[in-house]
């Protein structure tokens, strides 16, 4: 961890005070209120929660897209006013340009910033490469695999050389093969490049793997339930899943997200009369786990 | 900045998995070194195009089909509900055909549509297509010429001959007008219906990889609504023939409309049905010409 810090000191993202409401016909509804996190340099913080409980908001805040009611986004100290390449974002949809090939798509960035020609399609041959991708780069994405796209969507976004990665549930789409290379792949890009990541999930497995601290939201309007750090060691294996460690993270951070997701889900579960089901609602407190 | 150094990165800590995913797909290309025979080719190729033969045999039989039909009907020159007796055969079209392909009059008469399409076709073009885009962009430009457009295009162009003749010091320049006319707001409306679909979410995309307003115009958004605009440069094109036709009918003195017009005064039978298949074929052969060049334009989109 120490060395990672040495090598970048870049991509330090602070959320302070942070609320947000959007303005619907309705009257404004508080997706956010009151959420403080931050992401050190080079570190990999996953955000899980229950269902609309405002994590992509959050997440589009950190991009840029939306602006906070209340509170301040900065990144390395300045504050976040609009989208910039300097916060890299993957999204679900894949969201490739269809219109472009593999390689176009990553070379975007580069192009957007002035690169000339010969010196970018080298860089993006070089990335696509480092993704395993080369022989697609010719391809348009339409005719890929939805691992493959989010690949692309991945080393397109990193072209640039962001400092901060942000990713929103990446991996939602992919079947559960797929997903697990594309962690590794993640995980090994995040290694070398040394930048931060942010990244949204509702898979509690998917976020303890990949993470070195994890943020649990409550249920709407969000703010930050739990803070969990993840000490598991690196370079993490699939095997370490099944150790009592990560068991025991696990069964903690679901716990926390079950009450949540029944909060979010309580009037309906009175509406229909499922009381009787007995779901367990307090199965570890995490002082028991960690 | 940072690319250059992912650029010197070692690849030895791929994880393997990964590596192997991706090079299983080259793999499969490599084909056996011996070259296929002819004959292996030909069988492939059949088997990857049995589908489209069918389909153009089919083709084939039912238009034979109709011409024997359309023989049979005007030889026994059938009344039933519609007349026949006067109805030209398909020999007696063949022959006014020969005779008019060595005739330079029925030549003209279809150039002069032609470049009468070209150029209101090409204007619409040049001014539909930057007009959606620019008020699929800017909001205060759609309001100001949206209301206008919505009170204007539910006019037949053929209602504006006599306007256009009015507007247009020649009788030409009435009728480029008219084809203008017609093929402009099928392609303004869908270049804006394209705009209005492009996918937020791309946009976003552009704008955290750096993109600006104008290249996200650019890279973006035109790209993006291209296949609506070529949707409106189709029906653009069907809409200027029926405007044309119309136009030169009423008061073109040239043209294929006229040709057609004029047979029936003169009651040659068999222009007439002349001069309606040359406007179809003239038709299909300007949407095919349409097609293919937004084939040319959307390479992603082919196959
Ligand atoms: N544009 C909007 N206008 C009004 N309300 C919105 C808007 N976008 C989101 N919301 C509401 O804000 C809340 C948070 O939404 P958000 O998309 O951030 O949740 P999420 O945690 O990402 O959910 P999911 O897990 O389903 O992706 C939701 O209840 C949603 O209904
Ligand atoms: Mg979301």
């Amino acid at each position: 961890m120490s060395e990672v810090l040495a090598n970048s000191p870049k991509g330090h993202i602070e959320v302070k005070n942070f609320s947000l409401a959007y303005e619907t016909i309705e009257g404004a509804v508080q997706a956010v209120t009151d959420t403080q996190i931050h992401v050190r340099p080079g570190e990999f913080v996953s955000i899980v929660g229950p269902s609309g409980c405002g994590k992509s908001t959050l997440l589009n805040a950190v991009a840029g897209f939306l602006k906070p009611t209340t509170g301040v986004v900065t990144v390395d100290g300045e504050r976040v006013n609009g989208p910039s390449a300097e916060r890299g974002m993957v999204f679900q949809q894949y969201s490739l340009f269809p219109w472009k090939t593999v390689r176009e798509n990553v070379e975007f960035g580069l192009k957007m910033r002035g690169m000339p020609r010969s010196q970018r399609e080298r860089a993006a041959r070089t990335l696509l490469g480092l993704a395993g991708l080369e022989a697609f780069e010719k391809h348009y994405p339409e005719k890929l695999s939805g691992g493959m796209k989010q690949r692309v969507g991945i080393v397109r976004a990193l072209a640039t050389g962001p400092k901060v990665l942000l990713l929103d549930e990446p991996f939602g789409a992919l079947d559960a093969q797929t997903r697990v290379i594309m962690q590794q792949i993640l995980t090994n890009m995040w290694q070398r490049l040394k930048i931060s990541v942010l990244f949204v999930t509702h898979d509690i497995d998917e976020a303890i793997f990949l993470s070195d601290r994890v943020y649990c939201m409550t249920a709407r309007p969000g703010s930050i339930k739990a803070e969990i750090p993840i000490p598991l060691e690196r370079p993490r294996q699939q095997s370490m899943m099944m150790s009592s460690e990560f068991l025991a993270l696990r069964r903690g951070l679901m716990s926390l997200i079950r009450e949540e997701s029944l909060k979010a889900m309580g009037g309906e579960i009175n509406d229909l009369g499922m009381q009787g089901l007995n779901i367990e609602l307090h199965g570890h407190s995490l002082a028991d786990v960690i | 900045m940072s690319s250059p150094a992912l650029v010197r990165q070692p690849e030895d800590s791929m994880p393997a998995t990964a590596l192997a995913e991706a090079g299983s797909a080259p793999a499969a290309i490599i084909r056996p070194s011996t070259p296929p025979s002819f004959a292996t080719l030909g069988l492939r190729w059949y088997r990857l195009n049995r589908a489209g033969l069918r389909a153009a045999a089919i083709g084939v039989i039912s238009l034979l089909a109709f011409l024997l039909v359309w023989h049979l009907l005007t030889t026994y020159r059938v009344v039933f509900f519609v007349r026949f007796t006067n109805v030209p055969s398909p020999l007696a079209v063949y022959d006014s055909f020969i005779k008019a392909i060595h005739d330079p009059k029925f030549l003209m008469h279809i150039l002069l549509s032609c470049r009468r399409i070209f150029i209101g076709f090409s204007l619409a073009a040049i001014v539909g297509v930057p007009l959606g885009l620019i008020m699929g962009r800017f909001k205060l430009v759609h309001e100001v010429i949206f209301p206008v457009a919505e009170v204007l295009r539910p006019i037949p162009a053929i209602a504006w001959v006599p306007m256009a003749i009015m507007l247009w010091p020649t009788n030409e320049q009435s009728i480029v007008y008219i084809t203008f006319l017609g093929s402009f707001f099928p392609i303004l409306v869908n270049t804006l219906h394209g705009m209005s679909l492009v996918d937020p979410v791309l946009v976003r995309a552009a704008q955290c990889l750096g993109a600006r307003e104008r290249s996200i115009f650019r890279e973006v958004y035109f790209p993006a609504s291209l296949p609506h605009i070529f949707t409106g440069l189709t029906v653009g094109m069907g809409v200027a023939w029926v405007s044309l036709i119309a136009a030169e009918m009423i008061s073109g003195q040239y043209g294929i409309g006229y040709f057609t017009w004029e047979a029936y005064s003169l009651v040659q039978y068999a222009d007439i049905a002349l001069g309606m298949i040359a406007i179809g074929v003239l038709g299909l052969g300007s949407s095919l010409l349409i097609r293919g060049a937004g084939q040319l334009v959307m390479p992603w989109r082919s196959t």
